[in-house]
């Protein structure tokens, strides 16, 4: 039963339960950098970690939180975690730091830690919290890959920095612009919802 | 570029050619929500604009003046995110008192501010960008102006949407950010008008 509950959970957000494509949350902190492959790898990283430990967190300090603070309380415990990947990146990593700007600072606002803290970590057990983010955010994680891979792709006709297409491609310099990212998402959208949801709702 | 000339290209790049919402999908996920109504998206628009224009500023000078003499810099998303939310309840308890018509209009959507991405992303673009106080104020101003914008075009846009045939799988969201891409591409055609930087 238990272990049932912790799978359940777990698979949830990976797929019918996609916070991306059910409830299209927290797409703009990272949407911005989703033109390199790289870079999205990194956000989404960061992305995971605030979730996870953040849910986590919450939930062992749930009964001591008073209700009329508990977004202030909240916001103090993600905006820790984000601090942490800031300062980690920016000493290890100072190049990816400097391409993603103010965006790393963003995760803070991203809806997605915000929901899954509000609407999980309250309610239950830290661990089964923990798992809940971890969840949540390999489901954010695994779209926005998908964006980043096909933008990166089309638009230099390159991978993680490496070309891929040969001399024949012509880039579709559309695609690494702000306008792709749209566009990218939208027919991702379509699609998920054409195949995967249909499915779910006839079940 | 001349100095006495960048607030005033600073202003019209954070409308126009560097478009907040357009060029740094900032604040999207109000954006797809509320722009379902033309009077919603009014309301917000014009709370953005107010709340980006007066903490930004804000936020300048708790940077210069409290965070970079004590080398706390790495402290500024948490203060930054306290302030915008203590400013937006302040300014959400002073209209509930002073005005009731403004705060119908307009106080039901500052709580939703405090989560938009937007208000915060501003701030912390004027930090990476080192804008001065006044240009900090100009670029607050001038984005929220952007988003506003960028939301009354999309709400005026769906409007007609309503009578026009979606397929269902890319109804709500799906058409929207096809919308929004569109528009960024217009917007794209800006941009030779100011160098941004």
């Amino acid at each position: 039963m238990a272990k049932n509950k912790v799978r359940k959970t777990f698979l949830e957000p990976l797929g019918k339960n996609n916070p991306v494509f059910v409830q299209i949350l927290g797409i703009c902190s990272t949407l911005a950098v989703t033109n390199k492959l790289q870079n999205t790898m990194v956000m989404t990283l960061g992305v995971l970690f605030t979730t996870a430990l953040s849910s986590w967190t919450i939930s062992l300090m749930r009964n001591h939180i008073p209700s009329r603070i508990r977004m202030m309380v909240e916001t103090m415990v993600i905006a820790t975690f984000v601090i942490i990947v800031d300062i980690v990146l920016k000493a290890f990593y100072p190049e990816m730091w400097k391409q993603l700007g103010p965006y790393v600072g963003l995760i803070i606002t991203n809806c997605i830690v915000m929901g899954r803290v509000e609407a999980f970590a309250l309610q239950n057990k830290p661990m089964l919290s923990l798992v809940d983010g971890l969840a949540s955010g390999l489901g954010y994680a695994y779209v926005l890959l998908a964006i980043a891979f096909v933008r990166e792709l089309l638009g230099t006709g390159s991978l993680w920095g490496y070309r891929i297409l040969g001399s024949w491609w012509t880039n579709w310099s559309i695609m690494i612009m702000p306008p792709g990212g749209f566009f990218v998402l939208a027919i991702l959208i379509w699609i998920i919802r054409e195949t995967i949801m249909k499915e779910a709702s006839h079940a | 570029m001349h100095d006495a000339l960048l607030p005033l290209s600073v202003f019209f790049a954070s409308i126009f050619t560097s478009n907040i919402l357009l060029t740094n999908y900032l604040g999207t996920c109000s954006f797809l929500s509320v722009s379902k109504e033309m009077k919603t998206s009014l309301g917000l628009g014009v709370a953005v604009i107010f709340v980006m224009a007066t903490t930004t500023p804000l936020n300048w000078l708790v940077y210069e003046y409290l965070l970079l003499p004590f080398g706390l810099e790495y402290l500024r998303f948490i203060v930054f995110i306290i302030v915008i939310a203590a400013f937006v309840q302040l300014t959400e308890m002073a209209i509930e008192r002073y005005s009731e018509p403004l705060y119908q209009s307009l106080g039901i959507f500052l709580p939703l501010i405090t989560v938009n991405c937007a208000i915060l992303g501003v701030s912390l673009f004027m930090v990476i960008r080192e804008y001065s106080f006044f240009t900090s104020f100009v670029f607050g101003l001038g984005s929220g102006i952007g988003w506003f914008v960028a939301i009354i075009a999309m709400a005026g846009i769906r409007v007609k949407l309503k009578n026009a045939k979606v397929v269902p799988a890319l109804e709500g969201p799906g058409i929207t950010l096809i919308i929004a891409g569109f528009m960024a591409m217009a917007f794209m055609g800006f941009s030779g008008m100011i160098a941004v930087s």
